[in-house]
C-alpha cells in the first residue's frame, strides 16, 4: 500500500503499517547520526534543544550550503543505519519519535523495541541525495554544528512527500532484510 | 606552466565525477530496473532519477561525497611533475567550496573536521609512471557505507580458488544491504596485504560490464557474479535479483605461504572521472 503521511507519525498509525508498504511524508524530520546518539543517549528530553516526538528521525549527514545567511540542502540521502544499532532502542524508548528512516537495515535490538513502542523503520534509496534534499523545503535548525562539524550535527529538515519510504521493518517484529 | 589552468581542470575533473556516473554504470542500473519487481525496482527507479537530477542541477548525487583518491601516471617526459600534488590539493580545497563536497576528513585523534577535505595522506594520490610526455588522472571518490564493507583476507594457500570464491561471498554477505547495493565488487589476489587492498581497488576502475583480459581470470569473474547475485540481497538489501552490478578480479603473484584477498565494496553510486594533461599544460576531461 501507498500512504501519503504527515509528521509527527503517531504510534497509532505505524501500528498499521507493514513491510513492503510505501510511505511520503510531509512534516518536520531530524537528522542523527554516531556522535549526535551518543549525545542524546546520555540527556533527557527536557535537556534537548529539540522535540524528537513531533519529528521523525532520519539517519542522515547532509551536505548543506549557506547561502544569503540561509542554510540549503544540496544533497541529503540517507547513512548507513546499522551503525546506530547500539543506541536507538534507548532513543526510541525515551523520545517518542515512532518513524526512522535510513537505509541498509537495523538490527534486533531496534526491531524489539519497534515492536515495543509501535514504530518502524522505513528505507529510502541510498545515494539518492539529490532527490531527497529536493523534497526538503526549508532547514529551520542546526544543533551541535561548531561541536559535531556538518555531517555529525543535528538539522532540522521541512519535508515535502518525502519519498518513496520502503517500510522495512514494521512493528510486528518482520524485516525485509531477513534473508 | 599555468598553475590556475591545471586547478581549474581538475576542479572540473572531481566536478564530473561528483556529479555524474559514467554511462557503463547507467547501463548496468537500467539493466538490474528491467528485471527487478516491487521494493528493488522503486530503489532502482529512484537512483536512476536521482541521477538524471544530479547531472541536470550540477549537484553531488550522494551527500556523502567520499574520500577522494587521485590515481596518477605521470609521462616520464612530462615538464613539469613538481606541480602535480599541490594543484590536485588546491583543487580540492577549491570543490569542497564551489562544488560543494561535504566535508570528510576529520582528525583521527580528536575527530576535529578542518572543514576542507585535506589532512594528513588526504586526499589519497597513487603515483606510477609510463613512457610520454602525458599525465592520465583517473579520480575515484568513495563514501564510507561501501568502504566500511571492504575486507582483507590472509587465506591459506590450501583453500585455493574455491576458498577465494566463498571469503568473497561471505564478505559480500556480511555486508548485506548496507554498502547501497547493487554494488561493485573490486577483487585483488596475490601480493602482500597492501597490494591485494590496492588491486581490489584499482579493479573498480575498469568499467562495469568487461572482463579480465586473461580468460581464467574472466572466468571466475563471472562465477563471482553468479553467486553474488543468487545471495538475494537485492538493490538496498530489500531482497531482489541483482546484488552486484558487477565483479572484478586483478592478481598479483603471491608468496608461496600466502594467499591474500582484498575485497573492495564500491555502492552502485559507481562514481569515477578521467583526465589527461599534455605537456603545455592544456588538458582534457573525459
Amino acid at each position: 500500500m501507498e500512504y501519503h503521511v504527515n509528521l509527527p507519525l503517531s504510534s497509532e498509525i505505524a501500528k498499521k503499517l507493514q513491510v513492503n508498504d510505501v510511505l511520503y511524508i510531509t512534516g518536520k524530520i531530524f537528522t542523527a547520526r554516531d556522535s549526535a546518539h551518543m549525545k542524546m543517549r546520555g540527556m533527557k528530553p527536557k535537556d534537548l534543544p529539540f522535540d524528537p516526538s513531533a519529528m521523525g528521525l532520519y539517519h542522515c549527514g547532509p551536505l548543506m550550503k549557506k547561502e544569503n545567511g540561509r542554510w540549503i540542502a544540496v544533497s541529503a540521502g540517507p547513512t548507513t543505519s546499522s551503525r546506530m544499532e547500539e543506541f536507538e532502542d534507548i532513543l526510541l524508548d525515551r523520545f517518542g519519535f515512532h518513524l526512522i528512516i535510513g537505509k541498509g537495515g537495523m538490527g534486533e535490538r531496534t526491531g524489539k523495541a519497534l515492536k515495543k513502542t509501535g514504530s518502524v523503520y522505513t528505507a529510502f534509496p541510498g545515494g539518492a541525495g539529490v532527490l531527497a534534499a529536493e523534497k526538503i523545503t526549508d532547514v529551520s535548525q542546526v544543533y551541535w554544528l561548531e561541536e559535531l562539524g556538518m555531517p555529525e550535527a543535528v538539522w532540522i529538515l521541512e519535508v515535502k512527500e518525502l519519498g518513496p519510504l520502503v517500510v522495512a521493518m514494521d512493528s510486528f517484529g518482520r524485516s525485509l532484510y531477513k534473508h | 606552466m599555468d598553475r590556475k589552468h591545471l586547478e581549474e581542470g581538475i576542479l572540473q575533473l572531481i566536478r564530473k565525477a561528483e556529479t555524474e556516473i559514467p554511462p557503463d554504470v547507467i547501463t548496468a542500473l537500467k539493466q538490474a530496473y528491467s528485471v527487478e519487481t516491487g521494493a528493488a525496482k522503486i530503489q532502482l527507479e529512484a537512483m536512476l532519477a536521482n541521477v538524471e537530477m544530479a547531472q541536470k542541477k550540477r549537484c553531488p548525487m550522494c551527500q556523502d561525497t567520499g574520500i577522494l583518491t587521485f590515481f596518477v601516471t605521470i609521462g616520464t617526459d612530462f615538464r613539469a611533475p613538481g606541480i602535480l600534488k599541490q594543484t590536485i590539493e588546491q583543487a580540492v580545497v577549491r570543490a569542497t567550496r564551489e562544488i560543494p563536497l561535504r566535508p570528510n576528513t576529520v582528525d583521527p585523534m580528536t575527530s576535529t573536521n578542518h572543514g576542507d577535505n585535506l589532512g594528513s595522506y588526504l586526499p589519497h594520490i597513487l603515483w606510477d609512471f609510463e613512457p610520454g610526455d602525458l599525465v592520465h588522472i583517473t579520480m575515484l571518490p568513495k563514501g564510507s557505507g561501501s568502504e566500511n564493507m571492504s575486507a582483507l583476507g590472509m587465506l591459506s594457500p590450501s583453500v585455493g580458488i574455491e576458498g577465494v570464491k566463498q571469503f568473497v561471498v561471505d564478505v559480500v554477505k556480511k555486508a548485506g544491504g548496507r554498502p547501497c547495493p547493487p554494488i561493485v565488487v573490486g577483487v585483488g589476489i596475490g601480493g602482500s596485504a597492501d597490494l591485494a587492498m590496492n588491486l581490489g581497488k584499482r579493479a573498480l576502475l575498469r568499467p562495469v560490464g568487461t572482463y579480465h583480459i586473461e580468460p581464467s581470470i574472466a572466468l571466475l569473474e563471472e562465477e563471482l557474479l553468479g553467486i553474488i547475485n543468487k545471495t538475494g540481497i537485492g538493490p538496498m538489501g530489500l531482497g531482489g535479483k541483482i546484488t552486484a552490478l558487477d565483479a572484478h578480479v586483478e592478481v598479483a603473484h603471491r608468496h608461496p605461504a600466502s594467499l591474500p584477498v582484498g575485497v573492495v565494496i564500491q555502492c552502485w553510486a559507481d562514481r569515477r572521472a578521467s583526465m589527461v594533461v599534455h605537456n603545455d599544460g592544456s588538458w582534457e576531461v573525459k
